[in-house]
């Protein structure tokens, strides 16, 4: 890490069970402002369980959770969020039954800056042009990609310090995958920190500063995304080599 | 002919009254998936606690007029309505929340009986005469049809709340996050919701409807009991059923559509019947239709994205 500033976000041995199955079995990460890392792995290694605890979806069973310093192991999901910690859950999470425009504004829930709501929709609009198109459609009527990007749009909203993003790619075409990182790679250059969860491990690591390879509820390697690329283990598990 | 008018205006006035209780269990099956079948008892504490309050204020404030009277004696039944929602809903569901369905759906029946129980303590298990200060006595017949200044006002206040609801639920913040809760909870809070204030917000709601509820039925009845809420309490539930649980324009069509079968179904049945039943057997219709719902259309007149949430 060469920033010398405190990590925005440190887990330290951090462990997260589902009842008697633990699932993540202590592990350790850290992000520092403005860094985009992504978390890559199999299938069931603990990546979006991770991503939930980090989320206060799910309680940490051991360990700390640090957020800008201060520990928020217990803290409830909603206090994070106003924290400035949001997250794009698996499957996007989008109201289904909200219009788009609701969804949107659920993301702003929080603030009472109308005016700068306002702008921050324009943000999003010049950024995900298709969603001022559909801003008064029922969101369950989207398509995949639209609704990853009302499903980011709607993160940006809260103005997030930290942006956990759980398989932005997941069942979208390529092409529309290749525009969704596109926003996300213009999401971390205004430096928003971003922790990305991805299966598509290429993507994630040409993509990203640095990376943690989960496996079977630990982190096994971490390194930057090129060494990692380049790094024969990652291209025989994760790179179909 | 007049018959069927004069029972379509009654029907209307009955069918506002389950609307308005058949919404508060249907905004929080939309929210908890759970019926709550406190709830018509709450409209029994609304209409008890307003009788207290009305013979209070004649007794301290007898100069008052009719009409302030019934709306102080309103005013302190909707408090203490919303109070009791959000105490039932802090005590006995909350930490019930992530517990198997069955559990808290026993639980609301013994909240039932809790109710029911605490209201026969305190106001006993006599029939009480409920103040009339709406006039019952109808008004000049128009076309053959009586209809009394209380009916009257039992239509205008539930449509003016139907309609309140519908822009609260639609058109606010606090409904648009009650809509988001109801969807996912998770997602919500990821929203940065507090979704356990939201679910509170809509027992108050909910409660206030009741009370409300009760003192309509209660003002148009002239009596008020212990058990009063569990018929009205069924009838509405039947009405959430009917329209569609979890959507709120159900309810309330529902409502009014149960109102109007059972009083038309009232004033035709000795006829069907060839005079083996009378009047007194309405109830009959509210589950008859209950039953066939259930079984033809399960999801009601409009719910057709009734999800059961794991």
């Amino acid at each position: 890490m060469s920033d010398a500033t405190k990590p925005l976000l440190q887990l330290r041995d951090t462990k997260i069970s589902y009842g008697a199955i633990e699932a993540v079995k202590g592990i350790s990460l850290e992000l520092a402002k403005g860094e985009l890392v992504s978390l890559i792995g199999a299938n069931g290694a603990g990546k979006t369980t991770t991503l939930n605890a980090i989320a206060g979806l799910l309680p940490v069973a051991g360990g700390e959770v640090l957020y800008d310093g201060a520990k928020i192991n217990a803290l409830p999901a909603h206090k994070r969020l106003r924290q400035g910690l949001a997250l794009v859950p698996e499957g996007r999470g989008i109201f289904t039954r909200l219009t788009v425009e609701e969804n949107l504004r659920m993301g702003a829930y929080c603030r009472r800056d109308s005016d700068a709501i306002e702008a921050d929709m324009e943000r999003v609009f010049t950024m995900l042009p298709r969603v001022r198109e559909r801003l008064q459609q029922v969101a369950g009527t989207l398509s995949g990609g639209e609704q990853q990007m009302v499903a980011i749009g709607r993160a940006l909203l809260s103005r997030p310090r930290l942006l956990l993003l759980d398989e932005p790619s997941m069942g979208l075409a390529p092409l529309v995958v290749e525009k969704i990182f596109e926003v996300i790679r213009s999401v971390a250059a205004e430096g928003v920190t971003i922790l990305l969860v991805e299966q598509n491990a290429n993507l994630a690591l040409e993509f990203s500063q640095r990376a943690y390879v989960m496996e079977s509820g630990r982190i096994t390697l971490t390194g930057s995304g090129a060494d990692l690329l380049a790094d024969p283990k990652v291209r025989a598990a994760y790179l179909g080599e | 002919m007049e018959t069927l008018l004069q029972q379509t205006v009654n029907g209307l006035v009955v069918g506002s009254v389950y609307a308005l209780v058949a919404l508060g269990y249907t905004m929080v099956y939309g929210i908890l998936g759970l019926i709550n079948f406190a709830h018509g008892d709450v409209l029994m504490i609304g209409a008890l606690v307003a009788l207290e309050a009305i013979r209070l204020i004649q007794l301290y404030a007898p100069d008052l007029g009719l009409i302030p009277t019934l709306l102080g004696g309103l005013g302190v039944s909707v408090i203490v309505c919303m109070a009791l929602g959000y105490t039932i809903e802090r005590t006995a569901y909350r930490r019930l929340r992530n517990a198997p369905r069955l559990a808290p759906l026993i639980t609301a029946i013994g909240v039932s009986f809790l109710l029911q129980t605490l209201a026969m303590i305190i106001w006993g298990r006599n029939y009480h005469t409920f103040p009339q200060l709406v006039s019952t006595t109808p008004l000049e017949p128009v076309a053959g049809v009586f209809i009394t200044p209380v009916q009257i006002a039992i239509l205008v206040v539930s449509a003016t709340l139907m309609v309140a609801l519908l822009l609260l639920v639609n058109k606010t913040r606090l409904g648009r996050a009650m809509r988001a809760t109801a969807e996912n909870h998770k997602v919500a809070s990821l929203m940065g919701v507090d979704t356990n204030k939201i679910i509170a917000a809509t027992f108050i709601i909910g409660s206030a409807l009741a009370a409300v509820a009760g003192v309509m039925f209660s003002s148009n009845y002239g009596i008020a009991h212990y058990a009063m809420g569990f018929m009205p309490g069924l009838k509405a539930f039947t009405a959430a059923v009917l329209g569609g649980i979890g959507n709120l324009g159900g309810a309330m069509l529902g409502g009014l559509l149960l109102g109007l079968v059972e009083s038309i179904g009232a004033g035709y049945i000795e006829d069907m019947s060839f005079g083996f039943l009378n009047s007194s057997y309405q109830d009959i219709f509210a589950f008859v239709i209950l039953g066939i719902v259930l079984i033809f259309r399960p999801t009601g007149l409009l719910g057709e994205r009734v999800a059961d949430r794991a």
